[in-house]
Formats: C-alpha cells, sequence, structure tokens
C-alpha cells in the first residue's frame, strides 16, 4: 500500500518535474483566484459603505 | 442585442446569478480533470509520466491565446462603440490570460527539461509565448498608467489590436520554423492524433480552465464596475472647487500694484 503511494508519488522518476507543474500552477491560479475574490468583496464592500453614507442606492 | 447584454446594470445582475454557478461547476471540472490527469490517464510510450505536465501545459497554452483574442476583440468594439462593459472586460481579462502564460511558460520549462534537455530554449513557439506575456504585462502598465480609467483602457485597446499579430505566429511557428516544440497533435486538419484516454484528461482540464477564466471575468469585471461606480460616487458628492477654493483658501492680499 504504502509501497504503491510511493510509486505513484515519484512519477516514474520525473516526480522533480512534474509535482513543481502542477504545484506552479495551482498556486498561479490559485493565487489570482484569492486575489480576485479579494478585490471583488473589497470593493463591494466600500460601495456599500458609501452608498450608505450618502444614502443612494443603486 | 450585444448592447442589450452588454449594459452594465444587466450585466451585474445576471452575473451576480451565474457567478456561484460557475465558480463550483468550475471547481468539479477542475478536480474531475486533475482525477483523470494524475490518476487514470496512461504513462506516455516514450515520455513515461513526465506526460502528465501536458494536462495543465497545452490547456493553458490555449487559454493563453484564446483571452488575448479576447482582449483583442473587446477592445475593438470599446475602439468602435466607445463600449464601457467592452473596456472593462478587456482590462479584466488581462491578467488572467498574463497567469495563464506565465502557467504555460512555467509548465513548459519543466516539461521541457527532462525531454530536452534544457529548461529553456530561443526557438521560435517558446520565444512567441514570452512575447506574449510581456504583451500581457505591458497592457497591464499601460491600462494603469493613467489616472482617468477609460484613458488608460483605450491607450490599451490600441497595443491589443496591434499585439494580435502575435497570435499566428505562435500558431505556425512549429510549422513555419524548425522548431523543438511538437507541432500541433488535436487542433490540426484531419482530426486530433492523440489516443482518446489522453484526449479526454485534456479536454476535461480545457473546459476546467475556460470555466476558471469566465468565472474570474465575471469577479474582476464586477470589482472594477464597483470600483468605478464608487469613484463616480466621490466626485459627485464631493463639494464643487469653488465653495472648496472659498472655505479653505486664505483670501489673498491685496495686490501691491492697486
Amino acid at each position: 500500500m504504502i509501497g504503491d503511494i510511493v510509486r505513484y508519488l515519484a512519477m516514474g522518476g520525473y516526480a522533480a518535474f512534474v509535482w513543481p507543474a502542477y504545484g506552479v500552477a495551482l498556486a498561479v491560479l490559485g493565487g489570482l483566484a484569492w486575489h480576485c475574490w479579494r478585490r471583488y468583496r473589497a470593493s463591494a464592500v466600500a460601495l456599500e459603505k458609501l452608498q450608505r453614507e450618502f444614502g443612494t442606492r443603486r | 442585442m450585444i448592447s442589450r447584454f452588454a449594459n452594465p446594470a444587466r450585466f451585474m445582475r445576471l452575473s451576480a446569478t451565474a457567478l456561484p454557478w460557475c465558480g463550483w461547476l468550475t471547481l468539479a471540472i477542475v478536480t474531475l480533470g486533475l482525477y483523470l490527469a494524475l490518476v487514470t490517464a496512461p504513462p506516455d510510450y516514450q515520455q513515461g509520466e513526465s506526460v502528465r505536465i501536458m494536462y495543465i501545459h497545452v490547456p493553458a497554452a490555449w487559454m493563453a491565446l484564446s483571452v488575448y483574442l479576447f482582449i483583442a476583440v473587446a477592445s475593438g468594439v470599446a475602439l468602435v462603440w466607445r463600449h464601457p462593459l467592452a473596456e472593462i472586460a478587456a482590462g479584466a481579462a488581462a491578467p488572467i490570460g498574463a497567469a495563464f502564460t506565465f502557467v504555460c511558460l512555467a509548465t513548459g520549462s519543466l516539461w521541457g527539461r527532462p525531454m530536452w534537455g534544457a529548461w529553456w530554449v530561443w526557438d521560435a513557439r517558446l520565444t512567441s509565448v514570452l512575447v506574449l506575456f510581456f504583451l500581457y504585462l505591458g497592457y497591464i502598465a499601460l491600462v494603469n498608467a493613467f489616472d482617468e480609467p477609460s484613458r488608460g483602457a483605450r491607450a490599451g485597446s490600441v497595443l491589443a489590436l496591434v499585439g494580435v499579430v502575435n497570435l499566428p505566429i505562435i500558431k505556425f511557428s512549429v510549422d513555419w520554423w524548425n522548431t523543438l516544440h511538437q507541432p500541433a497533435s488535436v487542433m490540426r486538419l484531419g482530426g486530433p492524433r492523440i489516443d482518446p484516454s489522453m484526449l479526454v484528461p485534456l479536454l476535461v482540464m480545457a473546459v476546467g480552465f475556460l470555466l476558471l477564466f469566465v468565472t474570474l471575468l465575471q469577479l474582476g469585471m464586477r470589482a472594477a464596475l464597483n470600483e468605478r461606480k464608487a469613484l463616480a460616487l466621490r466626485l459627485n458628492s464631493a463639494p464643487a472647487p469653488g465653495r472648496v477654493a472659498s472655505r479653505e483658501r486664505p483670501v489673498p492680499a491685496q495686490s501691491p500694484i492697486h
């Protein structure tokens, strides 16, 4: 069982290339998704605050 | 019809409904794609397990080109019809396209090292994709270089349209020049030349990346529309310049001439 996992993780000797490739994709695209979500939330909160302040909806 | 759907208020309403669906669908399809790519897809008879890099490298490359084409079309619409949503769409798509291009370059480098014996070679395909990455960065820098968002967007639109000449160079570089990079094996005349056991995971990952683009594009456009609305609200509610001047500036001393 553990041997199977180790063999799978070794990726036929290409582990040093396959896993970093997936890691880079996850880090870059996941990081971008996180950044987009944060920016969107911040913009929505800021707009709502301004609208409340000036008493204008929509 | 385009202007009917491209109305900012209608876009906000439609995307408020579509965004959660797109987000969850992206997560589901990418998870399925990763399972197919990392578990069920067979190793290549020549490249062994390193071929698994293909399942992110190739969809990222397709997206890098497609997103640039999207930006160019949106830029054209923004320049010709002056549609505010088109320039917002182009601006929101650029960082996503740049990220896909970076992923394409980085994973290509990691695939090239064991297969070609080099992290990087200055051949036509690799160099033209690197130029695409710099075009994305230049576009993002130019759009954000102006205080007034619409002026930056207009300058960026011109750059995006000029840069579109790079797309056919990237696509056909493997046919026009002798390169280390292999020619097309999926998008070619005569159909794909790749076994279904590898083609299916590749296409599922491509759909996942496309959905990711659609989701992040909506998030970016909604954020930009909120920011523009907040800016307009602040400017409209600011006191008139004359009133500010009379209240804050000290009364000027009498001119020595009179």
